[in-house]
């Protein structure tokens, strides 16, 4: 089992080494970067190349460890009590599986994808050490431990919300996906989009990172952000020159809008433009 | 194997565990990083460092730890280029290290020695890594073969690399000491979150409805606790134009970040040190002010002050009535600040001046003395300790 990326994902030579670590060690992979370079997806990628299930796990700010592992339903266990339900008399009939134990449990070796992890309370990864480490745990309804059967291949996200604790760092395999070099950038587009122009991702990649480098946008696109440009750019069949027009009346890119997402910053950029074509102009 | 390295990089602060070493030996033994430099540096690095922060920190340390070392692959080890060694040793050792070396038996000998220590050390280290390690065991490193970047069995090849991964430094960014964004200000004010419950019972309290459903014989009898929120109270005081003005940019974002983490915040600005009086909206400022007596009342407390100024000033502006650059103040500055840390006993300054200056002004060394020492530089770091501070 060797993950090397696929014919979706375009995998920096790090990052291989950072996810095959994990699966070969059975230890968890923590998953950092700028919102847009593909963490989630990451996941998706993992376990397709490897194809294994996968199970993802989304942690929303009121989520708690508990919930995935199980989770007992007392109050239809008292509603059923309270009706006669014959159903009562078993306590496993009211305890619902959560994600880790359905990962524990599944038949084949699946890929567990704990997506934000920081979203929830600055508790919670602490009440996932012992779980995540010896992959096992206690159900203290039923008194049994559920053990994973196969280690899963555990993939969890963060975008530094909170910081994690370092007892949970300890376990986990670390890997902070850098924003894409230009290069690296080619590649993902092409991987996206075999068929597309050469012409109008140059010119694209240019305008792209050019508005990376405006000193001052309160968010800077991201890949995602330009994989949606060029895919709009080519269904409204946008040839390579509109982007290239320098003194044309359009101070700013062709449906700019899904790369700057802030009105504060397509004015800067605005603003940026103007002061750039008056010097052209001056010279 | 590694250890070296490995106590470089605490020296080094970056905060790496003896379980994440043995990880990365089990790692190394599983054989997940082979026959490649990189994939070592990869490697060790998704072992060894839990954040981004440390990464350029771990990349100098990487940097400085195997300077010179090259993987030497087995094909390499076969054949060590004796021509071009003894060229470079001609070049590099001086004459009484020459000497020396005819003293271990001569050159022949030498080369001997380095052969068969190679062989041992492959035998040595199991699983794919043949390293040579950086222990100054070997007689060869002690003529300085390494430091001068001298590599040992290296072919053209091996050159392809114009600069390595690790001395592009790229993480440099990350490091907490430099860069200031409106989220990680947001993360590191996360630390004054007091989290309680106050108000009306909204919320169903599960645990106490069934401990009392069971109490009643069964019968339903619910029970509802308030929610909780952040009860933090905050009350953020700017200094404003003047010397301030370069560092406009750090203190908008300190004030976006703020305003949105805090539900009980409020500010007030003032010019280089506190005095009788306060302003919200500095274009207004000499017709709509607050008596700063008016807000110590009104703020109680529990409330935690922070203070953001470079307090650089002349010292005069904080020592003597009359001393203000603007009016004449009735009161000293000083008398002022020494108002706000009796009524508030959580109190913060944040400097947006670098910490390695404070010593050569002489009015930051007087406020900070006034602050009892809770003055810190504005960046992560700093933002971080004062959290730490005004949580306590």
């Amino acid at each position: 089992m060797k993950f090397s990326g696929t014919d979706s994902y375009v995998a920096t030579e790090d990052l291989n080494v950072a996810v095959n670590a994990a699966i070969t060690l059975e230890r968890p992979l923590l998953v950092k970067g700028e919102p847009g370079t593909g963490k989630t997806v990451l996941a998706h990628e993992i376990a397709k190349a490897l194809s294994r299930p996968l199970i993802t796990w989304h942690i929303k700010s009121t989520t708690k460890a508990q919930q995935g592992l199980y989770e007992y339903d007392a109050v239809s266990r008292l509603r059923d009590s309270q009706l006669g339900d014959a159903r009562v008399q078993d306590v496993r009939n009211y305890i619902h599986k959560g994600k880790l134990w359905e990962a524990f449990t599944a038949p084949e070796r699946p890929v567990l994808l704990i997506d934000e992890v920081d979203k929830a309370d600055i508790e919670f990864p602490n009440d996932l050490l012992l779980e995540l480490d010896r992959m096992e745990f206690y159900v203290y309804e039923t008194r049994e431990t559920v053990q994973a059967v196969n280690r899963p291949v555990v993939i969890i996200t963060s975008n530094n919300e909170k910081e994690l604790p370092d007892a949970f760092l300890r376990r986990c395999f670390f890997h902070y996906i850098r924003f894409p070099d230009r290069e690296t950038m080619q590649q993902i587009v092409d991987v996206h989009f075999p068929g597309i122009q050469k012409e109008l991702v140059r010119e694209a990649l240019n305008i792209f990172y050019d508005i990376r480098e405006t000193p001052g946008l309160k968010k800077k696109p991201s890949t995602s952000e330009l994989l949606d440009w060029l895919k709009l750019l080519m269904v409204e069949d946008i040839p390579p020159d509109a982007l290239r027009s320098k003194d044309s009346s359009k101070l700013i890119p062709p449906l700019h809008g899904a790369l700057l997402k802030n009105e504060q910053d397509v004015h800067l950029f605005e603003r940026l433009a103007f002061i750039a074509r008056r010097e052209r102009g001056g010279n | 194997m590694f250890i070296n390295f490995f106590l470089e990089l605490r020296q080094a602060k970056v905060p790496a565990s003896l379980r994440e070493y043995l990880t990365l030996l089990e790692a190394m033994r599983e054989g997940v990083a082979d026959h490649k430099v990189e994939d070592f540096y990869f490697l060790s690095r998704a072992c060894l460092v839990k954040d981004e922060r440390n990464l350029d920190k771990f990349d100098r340390v990487f940097g400085k730890c195997f300077n010179g070392l090259e993987f030497l692959s087995e094909e390499t080890t076969a054949e060590i280029p004796e021509e071009w060694l003894r060229k470079l040793a001609e070049k590099v050792l001086t004459e009484d290290e020459k000497k020396m070396i005819e003293a271990l038996g001569g050159w022949e000998k030498l080369m001997e020695t380095l052969k068969k220590r190679l062989e041992e050390q492959k035998g040595r280290h199991q699983g794919g890594s043949k390293w040579i390690g950086t222990a100054g065991t070997s007689p060869f490193g002690a003529y300085g073969y390494n430091p001068e970047g001298v590599r040992i069995g290296q072919d053209k090849s091996r050159n392809r690399r114009a600069v390595k991964v690790w001395d592009k430094r790229e993480y440099r960014n990350l490091d907490d000491t430099v860069e200031l964004g409106t989220r990680n200000i947001k993360v590191a004010l996360r630390r004054l979150r007091q989290f309680a419950r106050d108000g009306a019972e909204l919320e169903l309290d599960l645990p106490d409805t069934i401990r009392s459903t069971a109490n009643n014989a069964g019968y339903l009898d619910l029970k509802m606790v308030p929610e909780r929120r952040n009860k933090v109270k905050v009350l953020l005081l700017f200094d404003i134009g003047g010397s301030m003005d370069d560092h406009i940019r750090v203190c908008e974002e300190l004030f976006s970040a703020a305003r949105t983490e805090f539900k009980h915040m409020e500010f007030f600005y003032f010019h280089n040190c506190l005095y009788e009086k306060l302003w919200k909206d500095n274009r207004r400022r000499h017709s709509e002010f607050l008596p700063t007596w008016d807000v110590l009342h009104k703020y109680g407390h529990d409330y935690k002050v922070i203070f953001v100024g470079d307090a650089t000033m002349s010292p005069y502006e904080i020592v003597y009535p009359g001393g203000s650059v603007e009016h004449w103040n009735e009161e000293a500055g000083q008398a002022w600040l020494q108002r706000v840390t009796t009524i508030y006993p959580k109190v913060a300054w944040l400097n947006p001046v670098p910490e390695k200056y404070w010593e050569h002004t002489p009015s930051i060394q007087v406020i900070r003395q006034l602050m009892t020492d809770r003055m810190y530089p504005l960046t992560l770091g700093g933002l971080e300790r004062a959290m730490r501070e005004l949580s306590r």
